[in-house]
């Protein structure tokens, strides 16, 4: 293993860079104000990618219940919003003015303990990162010091996707059901339903996406990262070096799920509403698509991979309705069979080579390592 | 998208004119997004607020599940609207335009219903929508329709507790399916006992809230037990040996989807024989439409309260059954959201041709209290609170797939979507 | 809850409620056995499998029409035919499947999962240009729908018979070939040692494509037995992937043993809640209980143990 002498590599921060152009300055120019909100929701899709791409590209843990995650942070915010909403005032016809109006129908007629707390927008955003990250430790702790791993991992946490999802439906009166917590309208008195609104919305997500990608790209540069790729590797290996292997899956399973919490918070806030559907089994599994799409190995990859599937979603399903399925079915087929490593890996075999012969002069030195995929066929 | 290529001179400068005023007025929503619509000074006497209407055409959006689990139910509402739609096309059109469609696929998916919405209305500017199926897509396209100020009719049967000037209910709400139905159990059939089962969301659980107030306090009768099951469920035998135990009178189910296939046919098998009616099922939720995937023999004796079933006999019906099935094909079934997907256009064309006028505020004010003569159901009107005064009947399964309609309301049933009472 | 009844109502209701969570084992057993095959024994994570099941139903559909039309008298055992055909139409797709797709990704398990869920849409969304969105009402024979009236309570559901004998019928199958037969022996030798299999003689890729259309088809078979107790739509495979993946996930994903051990276990616990229970809790107490037995014992109930 070649030891990288600074953390970030010239490479990858000029993709950054690329990126942080693209969705800050670009997008926003040339798109129309629904078509820019519709990014900024496909863009909350990119922290769930961007933490799978931890997890699973450089840790090898896949899990297909990030959807988890990211409904949770969403759950959080939405409770937040819709106590705001919920004023005595604006719900004086429910028989219980004051709480939520799906509490209402139900006979609720106190507001659950649980949703005491989301009065407060500090315990919120607090919440928003720290129930998913809670509840990501819990099932790490249990399922990585048991050595659990691989594909049984991935199913475990399926099941507990659809465990949730069915205890969401079923208990309505405290969750708004399978219909979900709707009807958000102020974040603190400001109108969030308005076209300038979701423009700031937009930038605020934006640069968080980025925040979160950098703050990625630190820990995949760190010692840490190195571990984490070696540990997927050859586990044995690292644990037979001293290392607590349980413990670095577990950070990087935490941290993935906090960032695709922040995700959710973000979703709720633009599309105002949140509903059981992020929770279950198949929103999770289209988001390992887009971080596959992306290229497993690339963070800035995932970006890209989530945007182009949900633009292609998005266009097929308005040209030819009856047709998009059988695109994406295909599209996955194509990934996983032609693109292993995705966008990323397309770049690095195709058009990086094309860089390179443009530019032999300032190639002084080791051609780019670690972010293709090392060794994974073995 | 087909666009007339045959204008006049006259006509087409007008049109132009007309573009360049729409182009103005996007600029001008882009500019001041909340005050935009109103202050544009009006283009033309139909549309003063920029929805894509053109001398000749009209564009309208249709917003249903195409694929996904809800494509089973929703299909028929789509047929059912494209019916509508060509028959007034076939007329003349509305105010004499044309109406064009966009549809979009929902894709069973809540959120997507809410992005899909807002394309209709923000991009596509239809100047109405006719669509949804489930109270969660309803509930997540809500706001987008009163936010951006779009029309939305709506066909299911479904819970109440909602009153959007933005949306017409042509499907009947819980009261109104609920309340008939009871009443005639109790006294044709003398029913004593009820056990309420549903699947597991918001449209059972409230309609059985409502159902068991009646039976308990309007009717003095006995609930002997309340049940939800998953959606999707599909092992029903436990909870049937629960009804065995507890020997209701009536079975009272409101299980969707898949999940009723695998209940009908597990009570039969079961030994619940409902020809018997001992005890009888009632049920709310089972149309023509899901009765082809039970298959009539599995649910004969069964019966359904609802406002429409294809055998009702009379001429608007017998009309409507032939159209649908010259342009669907024979061997297609009608349930009652179909039916009520069918009036969605036919009352925005009335609303419409009553304000004289597209804009949305105009046709908010003009709906209530319009009738229509022709529906396959009879007789509906347009109340103040956007639902529909409609009759409500008893249909009994037969095994062919079809109902008969053995008992109906002799008044139109007022629509209640907050009944007193019953919360 | 039980003061009102007598005790001989009470007897018959338990004996009912054993027969129920029998016929549930039953269909639990089906659904895994499969799935149990292909992702036990070849390590491949099939996400298409229900909709491998639903191609049964379908087929069972069109059987059941076509003797409907054309032959009225076969209508008794139309049922059993369309079974056949099902498993072969099935397994027939499932070593299309395995040529075209599965055998390139035997060494990137995960990504199995990626692309048999691109192949599950796809299978989707030809179910419904196919055959229509709606669901099909499949006509079974007449005398497939009843019941066996034991005494007044008591009566036993006859396709809930059938559904156990299949199941039964289909074990017993799976063992002979698993475990008594030539090609059940090279498949377990292709499961312990790939390269010493093929070291011996064996044609590995053989192996792997039969093994993957046997799981195939007896999905298929599980599908047309559900059409007594089930629904038939472009969707409704999605119905079952999970139980079926917790069942063999939880029996110890080697074992068949494993499987029908898991799957008795988690029917009666699913049965027994749901009588107590409502059946929203009931399932979502049994999920729990299945995870948190699988965090303690991740391994699953029953464990062949391999050199790795």
């Amino acid at each position: 293993m070649t030891p990288l002498l600074n953390p970030l590599k010239k490479t990858e921060l000029i993709g950054f860079v690329i990126l942080a152009a693209i969705i800050v300055i670009l997008l926003p120019a040339v798109t129309d104000a629904f078509r820019l909100n519709l990014v900024g929701k496909y863009l909350t899709y990119a922290f769930v990618a961007v933490g799978l791409v931890l997890c699973w590209g450089s840790a090898g843990i896949l899990s297909l219940g990030q959807g988890i995650f990211f409904g949770l942070g969403g759950y959080c915010m939405a409770m937040f919003l819709k106590l705001e909403a919920s004023t005595p005032e604006a719900t004086k016809i429910q028989s219980t003015p004051g709480i939520p109006d799906f509490m209402d129908w139900n006979q609720v007629t106190e507001l659950p303990w649980f949703w005491e707390p989301f009065h407060s927008f500090a315990f919120t955003l607090l919440a928003v990162v720290a129930v998913p990250a809670i509840l990501a430790f819990v099932i790490g702790f249990a399922m990585f010091t048991r050595r659990v791993g691989g594909v049984y991992f991935a199913i475990i946490t399926q099941a507990i996707a659809a465990i949730l999802t069915i205890l969401i439906i079923g208990q309505q009166g405290y969750t708004g059901g399978v219909n979900g917590i709707t009807d958000l309208r102020t974040l603190h008195g400001w109108d969030i339903r308005t076209d300038t609104a979701k423009t700031i919305l937009y930038f605020v997500n934006a640069f968080l996406l980025l925040g979160v990608i950098a703050l990625s790209m630190l820990v995949r540069s760190s010692k840490l990262g190195r571990i984490l790729v070696a540990l997927r590797d050859k586990e044995d290996r690292v644990r037979f070096s001293g290392y607590d292997v349980a413990a670095y899956k577990i950070f990087v399973f935490c941290f993935a799920a906090a960032i695709s919490g922040i995700g959710g918070a973000m979703f709720t806030l633009q599309v105002g509403f949140m509903s059981p559907s992020f929770v279950g089994i198949v929103p999770s599994i289209e988001m390992v698509i887009y971080c596959a799409v992306g290229g497993r190995y690339s963070l800035i990859g995932a970006v890209y991979g989530t945007l182009l599937v949900n633009w292609g979603k998005t266009t097929f399903s308005e040209s030819f309705p009856e047709l998009w399925l059988f695109a994406m079915g295909a599209l996955f087929i194509a990934v996983v069979m032609a693109f292993p490593n995705g966008l990323a890996g397309i770049y690095k075999s195709h058009v990086q080579p094309l860089f390179k012969r443009l530019a032999t002069r300032n190639s002084d030195r080791r051609d780019a390592p670690a972010e293709a995929p090392a060794a994974i066929a073995e | 998208m087909q666009t007339d290529k045959n204008g006049a001179a006259p006509r087409s400068m007008q049109r132009r004119k007309l573009m360049i005023g729409a182009a103005a007025l996007a600029l001008g929503m882009a500019a001041m997004p909340r005050l935009g619509l109103a202050q544009t000074p009006p283009t033309s006497e139909v549309n003063t607020t920029g929805l894509a209407v053109t001398d000749d055409t009209v564009k309208v959006g249709i917003l249903h599940s195409i694929t996904g689990t809800m494509a089973i139910s929703e299909t028929g509402s789509v047929q059912a609207e494209k019916l509508a739609i060509k028959q007034i096309n076939d007329m003349g059109g509305v105010l004499g335009r044309k109406i064009e469609f966009t549809q979009e696929d929902g894709a069973s998916d809540w959120p997507t219903f809410a992005e899909k919405a807002k394309k209709l209305l923000v991009e596509d500017k239809v100047a109405a929508v006719f669509g949804c199926w489930t109270s969660a897509s309803r509930k997540a396209v809500l706001p987008v329709f009163e936010q951006y100020n779009g029309m939305l009719y709506y066909p299911t049967f479904y819970e109440g507790l909602e009153e959007s000037p933005n949306v017409i209910y042509t499907g009947q709400e819980a009261t109104q399916q609920i309340l008939a139905g009871l009443d005639w159990v109790a006294k044709e059939k003398g029913a004593k006992s009820f056990y309420l089962l549903g699947s597991d969301y918001i449209w059972p659980r409230t309609s059985n809230k409502i159902a068991r107030k009646h039976i308990e306090d309007h009717l003095g009768l006995k609930v002997v037990g309340e049940e939800y099951y998953p959606l999707g469920h599909t092992q029903f035998n436990s909870v049937i040996n629960k009804i065995k135990l507890r020997k209701p009178d009536v079975i009272y189910a409101i299980v969707v989807g898949g999940s009723n296939v695998a209940f009908y046919k597990q009570l039969k098998a079961a030994g619940i024989d409902m020809t018997k009616e001992k005890p009888l099922l009632m049920t709310i939720s089972v149309t023509e439409d899901e009765i082809r995937g039970i298959g009539g023999e599995n649910i004969e004796g069964a019966y359904a309260t609802m406002k429409y079933f294809q055998s009702l006999d009379n001429d608007n019906n017998k009309a409507f059954v032939k159209a649908f099935k010259d342009m669907w094909g024979q061997d297609i079934v009608i349930g009652d959201v179909t039916q009520a997907a069918y009036l969605g256009p036919w009352l925005w064309k009335a609303a419409v041709e009553k304000a004289g006028s597209f804009d949305i505020d105009k046709i908010k004010e003009a709906s209530p209290g319009i009738e229509l003569t022709t529906a396959p159901e009879g007789y509906v009107r347009i109340h103040e609170n956007h639902h529909l005064w409609s009759k409500t009947r008893v249909g009994h399964a037969k095994a062919d797939g079809q109902y008969e309609v053995v008992y109906e309301t002799k008044e139109l049933m007022e629509p209640d979507p907050f009944p007193e009472g019953y919360q | 809850m039980f003061a009102d009844y007598s005790w001989s109502e009470l007897g018959s209701i338990f004996a009912m409620q054993g027969f129920a969570g029998l016929v549930l084992f039953s269909v639990f057993v089906l659904m895994a056995l499969g799935l149990a095959i292909i992702f036990g024994q070849m390590g491949v994570i099939n996400m298409a499998h229900g909709e491998f099941m639903i191609l049964g139903a379908y087929v069972t559909y069109l059987c059941s029409n076509f003797f409907q039309s054309t032959a009225p008298a076969l209508m008794p055992i139309s049922f059993f035919i369309a079974m056949v055909l099902a498993f072969f139409a099935s397994g027939a797709l499932g070593m299309l499947v395995e040529m075209g797709l599965i055998r390139f990704l035997y060494k990137r398990p995960l990504d199995t999962l990626l692309a048999t869920w691109g192949l599950s849409l796809i299978l989707q969304q030809a179910y419904r240009t196919i055959f229509g969105a709606r669901e099909v009402g499949v006509t079974l024979p007449e005398w497939m729908m009843g019941s066996l009236p034991l005494t007044d309570i008591i009566e036993i559901p006859i396709n809930g018979l059938i559904v156990m004998a299949i199941t039964l019928a289909i074990t017993l199958a799976v063992y002979l070939i698993m475990f008594r037969s030539r090609f059940g022996a090279k498949v377990r030798a292709v499961v312990q040692n790939r390269q010493m299999a093929g070291a011996v003689g064996i044609d590995t890729e053989r192996v792997d494509r039969f093994t993957f259309g046997l799981g195939c088809g007896i999905a298929g078979v599980a599908g047309s037995a559900f059409t007594m107790i089930g629904s038939t739509g472009p969707s409704s495979g999605q119905l079952y992937i999970v139980d079926t993946f917790l069942v063999v996930v939880f029996g110890g994903a080697t074992s068949l043993i494993g499987t029908v051990a898991s799957a008795f276990t988690i029917s009666q616990a699913q049965s027994t809640m749901e009588f107590f229970l409502s059946g929203s809790m009931a399932k979502v107490l049994t999920l729990l209980t299945v995870v948190g037995i699988l965090m303690l014992r991740p391994q699953g109930l029953f464990v062949l143990k391999v050199r790795r």
